[in-house]
């Protein structure tokens, strides 16, 4: 002891007169992240980059990730499993520590997480990106056992339910009816369910083309819905039946055996498919560790990604609650990397760096038709708001205009290629 | 109080060749947004043009053309009135030095 402390002091002195701006917290900072998707891993690559002194353990369960995005193109028989699945290889590669195991539990005071194989790890900064839960239950009859009669395909975890769902349009027989149930919003990917919708009339066009999808909807709005009823008329004509919640479209029970979706003033759908995307809410460690609040998503600074209920611990990605920004997988990508740069500034004593907030969410409506909407987003100085910025952003023009639909088809792609290799690379 | 000045002017005179290469985190990450669709630094991909190394002016004057509908945009428009003067030089900088 008596050996130690002065050399720790001289250490200390010696710290302080070569890199002021750099104390010993920044230099093998322990930087832990729990869930491998568009804000966890993003949030993996960005650190590694950019603070290459920084230890990052990335826990995620599954072996590969399969992305949301690009999901209703597999439905839609543009896309195959294996071009839509993707390996932490590249993150390995970039000296990132990858567990697949699940995190059970965060202890915020003592730092520490607990995994479900036993491992406790320890870290300086925490970034917490779980996703979304499903509420089951939230719609009477819709539990577990339901989801593999009448798949949510919202939640892609291995594959199994977006290929369950791919399975079970294939074996429909022409005349069909194919029932979405909507949710109200906040949820993940607010312009997915109407995609989704597009893919599947564009499958059912080819190849079953007296079919019907029967879209039951708790809201009376919803993203692009001008440019998405526009593609369906011109693409499907009469094949897309869109019911919104002021005429009855809120399913609120389902009966799995009978193929059955039952709405709020009873109307009962019998339908041949039957894709069920439940309400939802944050990732069940967020809500386990009590970082969300009574609406069931995470409040967090909106500078620093930091949760509102505990220092420490930034909360990125659908989890969230972001103000006006979408629950997007750009959005996740964006703020990984300022959620990681304020861990980082707070290890030194610092406040968060300024921010902008960049998402932009292609749809493709059918063959060579993409349309978009872009946003631009601020956070204030102390991180109790958010704002667009005005006169920027927006969706994609209406009216007949193929050129810049098959543009924006093919920058759908281009996003697809480039995000996934910036997230794993 | 000397020991610290000195030190100070000795981070000073190092600056430029240090600053020639770092960003500011804001800077980053303002810049890097770009390669959500241009590819990973900017290299481009298929559909997305690659932007990495354009030269820093031609990139700031493609963005404020875009900005203000001088450039027909299918989507550049809208992302570039996002933006103020000084984002989008800062953004073009960061730009025009990868590789």
């Amino acid at each position: 002891m008596s050996v130690k402390l002065p050399r720790r002091a001289l250490f200390a002195a010696t710290a302080l007169l070569t890199a002021p701006a750099t104390p010993r917290a920044q230099t093998n900072a322990r930087l832990l992240i729990i869930g491998g998707g568009f804000g966890g891993a993003s949030a993996a690559s960005f650190a590694r980059r950019h603070y290459p002194d920084t230890q990052v353990t990335l826990v995620e369960p599954n072996r590969r990730f399969v992305t949301c995005p690009y999901g209703n193109l597999l439905l839609g028989g543009e896309r195959q499993i294996s071009q839509i699945t993707h390996s932490y290889d590249g993150l390995r590669a970039r000296g990132a520590r990858i567990l697949h195991d699940r995190a059970i539990g965060i202890d915020a005071a003592a730092k520490r997480v607990r995994l479900q194989g036993g491992e406790v790890l320890a870290y300086d900064r925490l970034i917490l990106s779980p996703g979304i839960a499903i509420r089951w239950g939230a719609i009477e009859g819709y539990d577990q056992a339901a989801a593999d009669i009448m798949p949510h395909a919202w939640i892609p975890g291995d594959g199994t339910q977006n290929l369950l769902l791919r399975r079970q349009l294939e074996a429909m027989p022409d005349g069909g009816v194919v029932g979405l149930a909507i949710p109200a919003n906040p949820f993940r990917c607010p312009p997915g369910p109407y995609e989704r919708i597009s893919m599947i009339a564009h499958y059912l066009k080819k190849h079953k083309p007296r079919s019907k999808i029967l879209a039951l909807d708790a809201k009376e709005t919803f993203s692009k819905q001008g440019l998405f009823q526009d593609g369906w008329r011109a693409l499907y004509g009469e094949m897309v039946e869109w019911v919104p919640n002021n005429r009855d479209g809120k399913v609120v029970k389902v009966d799995p055996r009978e193929k059955i979706l039952e709405t709020e003033f009873g109307t009962r759908h019998k339908v041949d498919v039957a894709n069920v995307i439940p309400p939802q809410s944050a990732g069940t460690i967020a809500i386990e560790a009590g970082l969300a609040n009574n609406t069931g998503w995470v409040p967090v600074n909106t500078r620093s990604f930091e949760a509102h209920a505990a220092q420490g611990i930034h909360v990125i990605g659908d989890a969230n609650i972001p103000g006006p920004m979408p629950k997007s997988g750009y959005i996740a990508h964006s703020t990984a990397k300022q959620a990681v740069a304020s861990a980082m500034a707070s290890l030194r004593g610092e406040a968060p760096p300024e921010a902008i907030y960049f998402n932009t969410c292609y749809s493709h409506v059918g063959t060579d038709y993409g349309i978009s909407i872009v946003g631009v987003f601020r956070p204030n100085a102390d991180g109790t708001a958010i704002a667009e910025v005005p006169n920027s952003g927006g969706a994609s023009p209406r009216g007949d205009l193929p050129d810049q639909r098959r543009l924006e088809a093919i920058y759908a792609d281009a996003w697809y290629e480039a995000i996934t290799k910036s997230m794993f690379g | 109080m000397l020991r610290p000045v000195l030190l100070g002017l000795a981070f000073l005179a190092l600056a430029p060749n240090t600053q020639a290469q770092a960003s500011s985190p804001a800077t980053t990450i303002a810049a890097e947004a770009c390669f959500g669709c241009h590819g990973p630094a900017g290299q481009g991909v298929t559909g997305g043009a690659a932007i990495a190394g354009m030269d820093r002016a031609e990139l700031s004057a493609t963005l404020i053309a875009f900005r203000s509908n001088e450039r027909p945009g299918t989507i550049m428009g809208r992302i570039a009135r996002g933006y103020n003067d000084a984002e989008i030089a800062a953004i073009s900088d960061y730009i025009a030095r990868q590789r």
